[in-house]
């Protein structure tokens, strides 16, 4: 089991180089879209196959596809470098290394102290999820429908004008 | 039945099963083609193929063959990768969605059970839902990659068509999923054997969800359809407006690629139009005692009704005539997503009630 974790956590982090280094954005959406597939793995991998199944469908399946059709509808091809700023130049190497820095530090200090213990499987069926949601964490499931229908309020909106 | 230890023992069988459903599987879309050349021709009082073999019987390997010859032809300026890429990537989805699909009952070598499916997740019919979801850039990346007018304009419809109907296919199960109270495609079954009893007596009426989610079941099967681009939604490939739509620059084993996984998404829609409404493998004389008889007519019923469903997709199309890109629009978002929504509120209503009293 460990290894096929390995195997897609090395994937996971060759295509997300692969979204930010390509310079077709057909190929980025793709990068991404095998970064989300090989996420929802890692999480089949760990016993939740909800959350994995989940994650397909909404980002993979869903989100992901508008993403190509814009850049299908927009023909976008190859992009052109525009001129680096200095400041960029100057700055982007230091506060990478700080950020990258910061999160080892985060995750270091959240690992318990065997870290080479595999997680043992959770139920994470859809029945417990859903229990969690409508009981525990039902005011900020509604408000989080609240804000998806504000955000589609908006959209619409915004549509209208164009019309 | 000690020769193999366990692990060894499941592998041997699961690769047995992938072998026997890929082979039927690809064996039943030839024959596919074949039916729906013969019946659509019947309807339009032809006779349809009959030169190879009796009654025509041998012309889905002359096409194979045929196919495997012809030229292949990429266009010059097309995205080499993602050209090549699209028609496998639509090949493996539509066959990867056979894996949690349970086409019959359960058999015994030794002290062992098997069960006539590769995987039983517990997520099986999200499975699906999120292998077909994927299904979408086989198709609209086979037309942009092609970089030639009308293919874009068949991938971008085809784009925007299954992200609409997407909704409500997804909104036409829920009903069934809140009656048996799983997403795994064996239990949903196991619970619609039998017969519905009312007040105590036997109606004789199947134990079928589809007696109690018939609204459900009609906001699937046209959602479904046009999710797998048939007629009357195959405004992807019209031929009239688009050539052949996203699939036109395509040609010899790449086209057929494309044309074998449209009939494998017609096989997956209608198993689990089967599993979902029609009560899967269950069926008249499954009380017999026989293990092995029983394995096999479960697998019986399971093909009939499969095998319905794909003639009433043939029918459909030598029925039918294509929509209007503004009518199938306004139809998916205007009709089938708020029927799919009130079936789903009804639905609620009525398990209150029912748990209730």
């Amino acid at each position: 089991m460990p290894i096929l974790f390995y195997i897609f956590g090395a994937l996971v982090i060759l295509a997300a180089l692969g979204v930010v280094l390509q310079r077709t954005p057909v190929y980025s959406a793709l990068s991404l879209i095998v970064v989300l597939c090989a996420l929802a793995v890692e999480y089949l991998l760990l016993g939740a196959e909800f959350i994995a199944v989940i994650q397909v469908i909404v980002y993979a399946g869903a989100i992901m596809v508008l993403f190509v059709l814009v850049i299908m509808l927009l023909n976008a091809r190859r992009e052109v470098p525009s001129s680096r700023s200095r400041m960029a130049g100057w700055l982007g190497a230091p506060l990478l290394a700080a950020f990258l820095f910061e999160m080892l530090y985060a995750v270091w200090d959240y690992l318990p102290a065997e870290s080479a213990n595999w997680p043992a499987a959770r139920p994470a069926g859809p029945a417990p999820i859903g229990h969690l949601l409508f009981q525990n964490y039902v005011l900020p499931f509604e408000v989080t429908s609240v804000l998806v229908l504000v955000a589609v309020l908006g959209a619409v909106v915004l549509a209208k004008k164009e019309l | 039945m000690t020769i193999f230890s366990d692990p060894t023992f499941f592998l041997l069988v699961t690769l047995a099963k992938v072998a026997v459903i890929l082979f039927v599987l690809l064996t039943a879309i030839a024959y596919i083609t074949w039916l729906e050349r013969k019946v659509v021709a019947h309807i339009q009082s032809r006779w349809g193929p009959y030169r190879v073999g009796p009654h025509g019987l041998l012309q889905p390997m002359a096409d194979g063959i045929k196919f495997l010859f012809k030229e292949d032809i990429m266009p010059l300026e097309a995205d080499r990768l993602i050209y090549l890429l699209a028609p496998f990537l639509a090949f493996t989805l539509a066959f990867l969605s056979f894996a949690v699909v349970p086409f019959g009952g359960s058999f015994q070598i030794g002290s062992r059970t098997i069960f006539l499916q590769v995987t039983n997740l517990d997520v099986g019919l999200l499975f699906i839902f999120a292998v077909t979801s994927l299904g979408v850039y086989s198709i609209a990346l086979a037309g942009w990659s092609s970089n030639s007018k009308y293919p874009l304009f068949g991938g971008l419809r085809s784009s925007a068509q299954m992200i609409s109907y997407e909704l409500s296919l997804g909104l036409a199960v829920i009903g069934v999923i809140m009656f048996s109270g799983t997403l795994n495609l064996r239990d949903m079954v196991m619970a619609q054997q039998g017969t519905w009893h009312l007040h105590g007596t036997d109606t004789y009426i199947p134990h079928w969800n589809i007696f109690v989610q018939p609204i459900g079941f009609l906001v699937y099967f046209t959602a479904a359809i046009a999710e797998t681009n048939r007629v009357p939604f195959d405004l992807p490939e019209g031929e009239t407006e688009l050539v052949a739509g996203f699939h036109t620059e395509y040609s010899s084993l790449k086209f057929a690629m494309f044309f074998m996984s449209e009939y494998a998404n017609m096989i997956t829609v209608s198993c689990i139009a089967t599993l979902l409404f029609f009560g899967g493998w269950s069926g008249p004389g499954l009380g017999m005692t026989a293990p092995g008889a029983l394995a096999l007519l479960s697998i019986f019923w399971f093909a009939a009704k499969v095998f319905l469903f794909l003639f009433f997709y043939i029918w459909m199309r030598g029925t039918l005539p294509r929509f209007r890109y503004d009518q199938l629009m306004s139809f998916g978002w205007k009709v089938l997503l708020p029927v799919g929504f009130l079936n789903i509120l009804v639905t609620g209503f009525i398990l209150t009630w029912w748990t209730s009293s």
